[in-house]
């Protein structure tokens, strides 16, 4: 017998916490694409500010998400196991390199770098390890937030720092990356028979003119390594759309698993019927 | 050791929504909190059609992905199984609810009555400000258990130190007590009947039981 699964939208976790999952995302990209940056002769403390900025607006959503923000120095207690303590550890040492190199030293964003990476990789763990949620635990889920958060870091160094063509390379291989981890993780979560509100995330119009708009970025970036001025466009498109990716990923496509049972109870002369999700 | 479960014989269960209501009388929960519910789903299509009516709630599992994500350590396991949440450190994050299979936590951000702004009397000398704007959750009635072993009583079978929900059921279809036991009434429910357990493949292995069928006689 076939069970027709009632799944919910998940509500707790909404556009403040999506915001986080962006704009901390887009900051430790920015941050990466700094150290990048310095490496090929780019240097850019605007770049590193910008993403310290971005990481700390992306905290302070948080905060107004949380329902006792006034004791949330609690989220340091759980490093052994909790992957939203290992991303907050993490935020002192970023800011304290990340000062540093916009204050004294350039060459701090290496170590700067180091922390973002761990913060970006934090986030997407965190988002994996959300069992409730099918549409993050899929084991795709972590190299797609990786990727979308390179792409926006990348995409957004065009716009504050200009566009050497090492950078411009780089942020459009991302770019093509991302699409690339896109496609697997939707295909994985069709392979995971996913609820079906999340998997009509990928007819939704909007997620269409997404679509349309991340190719577009690819597009410009392919344009401006030919030699045309669309660096700064291309790469601002790279950014929103990462944007648009994780906000309808956590506030639209979250569906809960549901309830189901295997079994039908056996009663009286009805025997028990194997039961079957759909 | 002792690892307290739940089973719910769903061959029993007429969805009659009792230990619902005992659970909200006991525990003191808002509207819209339902720590033990009781789900109607519907199977098949017509014109072949049934109804299971199947009490779920937290499952306090073996591998709580609740209290894994938890960034403040208020979610706890204690060494019985049962999965606790301490209100002082938590800090309303969600992340617990999020991961969670079973949809079995609650986050309540502002006090709501079921009469209005103002609480009713039974609501008033319930309300618990610590439960607001922190994730909450069946405890299994952890303080009936542990009030109860303090005297001497049994979780499962001495009222006193059993869950209300277990104690309300009308129809016997809940049952409380300890698997590590062999001769405990749930150890021997789960030997001579078919059960299964929710979302077996997410890994969590839950505490709570689902019987459907009786053991084939051997």
């Amino acid at each position: 017998m076939k069970q027709v699964v009632q799944v919910r939208l998940q509500r707790y976790w909404d556009i403040r916490a999506a915001g986080n999952f962006s704009f901390g995302g887009t900051g430790s990209g920015l941050i990466l694409a700094s150290a990048l940056g310095f490496l090929i002769g780019v240097p850019s403390v605007l770049a590193v500010a910008t993403g310290l900025g971005l990481i700390g607006l992306g905290l302070f959503c948080v905060w107004l998400e949380i329902g006792r923000p006034w004791r949330a120095i609690n989220v340091f207690f759980n490093p052994r196991t909790s992957w939203m303590t290992r991303e907050a550890m993490l935020v002192p040492p970023l800011m304290a390199a990340g000062a540093a190199a916009v204050v004294f030293d350039i060459r701090f964003v290496l170590l700067a770098a180091l922390f973002a990476a761990g913060f970006l990789y934090c986030q997407a763990r965190m988002l994996h390890a959300s069992r409730g949620i099918p549409a993050w635990c899929q084991k795709e889920t972590v190299p797609l937030i990786l990727s979308t958060g390179l792409a926006e870091g990348t995409g957004l160094f065009l716009v504050i720092a200009g566009a050497p063509p090492a950078m411009v390379a780089t942020a459009c291989g991302i770019a093509i990356l991302r699409e690339l981890v896109r496609e697997l993780y939707r295909r994985g979560l069709v392979k995971a028979n996913a609820p079906a509100g999340t998997l009509a995330w990928f007819s939704w119009r909007e997620e269409k003119l997404l679509t349309a708009a991340r190719w577009l970025a690819i597009v410009l970036l392919a344009a401006a390594l030919a030699g045309w001025n669309t660096a700064a466009l291309g790469g601002l498109l790279a950014v929103a759309t990462g944007w648009g990716l994780k906000g309808m990923m956590i506030t639209r496509a979250a569906h809960t698993r549901g309830h189901v049972i295997t079994h039908t109870p056996a009663r009286g002369r009805d025997p028990s019927h194997v039961v079957i999700p759909s | 050791m002792t690892r307290y479960v739940m089973v719910a014989d769903l061959r029993r269960c007429v969805g009659c929504q009792a230990c619902t209501a005992a659970c909200k009388e006991a525990n003191g929960t808002p509207i819209g909190v339902q720590w033990r519910r009781v789900l109607d789903i519907e199977v098949g299509e017509f014109p072949d059609v049934k109804r299971v009516y199947v009490p779920t709630g937290c499952q306090h599992c073996e591998d709580p992905p609740c209290m894994h994500v938890c960034p403040t350590t208020a979610t706890k396991q204690r060494p019985d199984g049962i999965v606790t949440i301490d209100y002082d450190l938590c800090i309303g994050c969600a992340y617990c609810a999020v991961a969670c299979p079973y949809e079995a936590r609650y986050r309540v951000d502002h006090p709501r009555f079921a009469f209005g702004e103002e609480p009713s009397v039974s609501e008033q000398a319930r309300f618990d400000e610590k439960k607001i704007g922190v994730a909450t959750k069946c405890t299994f009635c952890v303080d009936r258990i542990d009030g109860g072993c303090a005297k001497g009583l049994t979780p499962g079978v001495d009222p006193d130190a059993t869950p209300v929900c277990v104690n309300t059921c009308i129809s016997g279809a809940l049952a409380f007590g300890d698997i590590d036991d062999p001769d405990s009434n749930v150890s021997k429910l789960l030997a001579e009947n078919k059960w299964f357990r929710m979302h077996e493949e997410v890994g969590t292995a839950p505490g709570f039981y689902y019987l459907w069928d009786k053991e084939a006689p051997l």
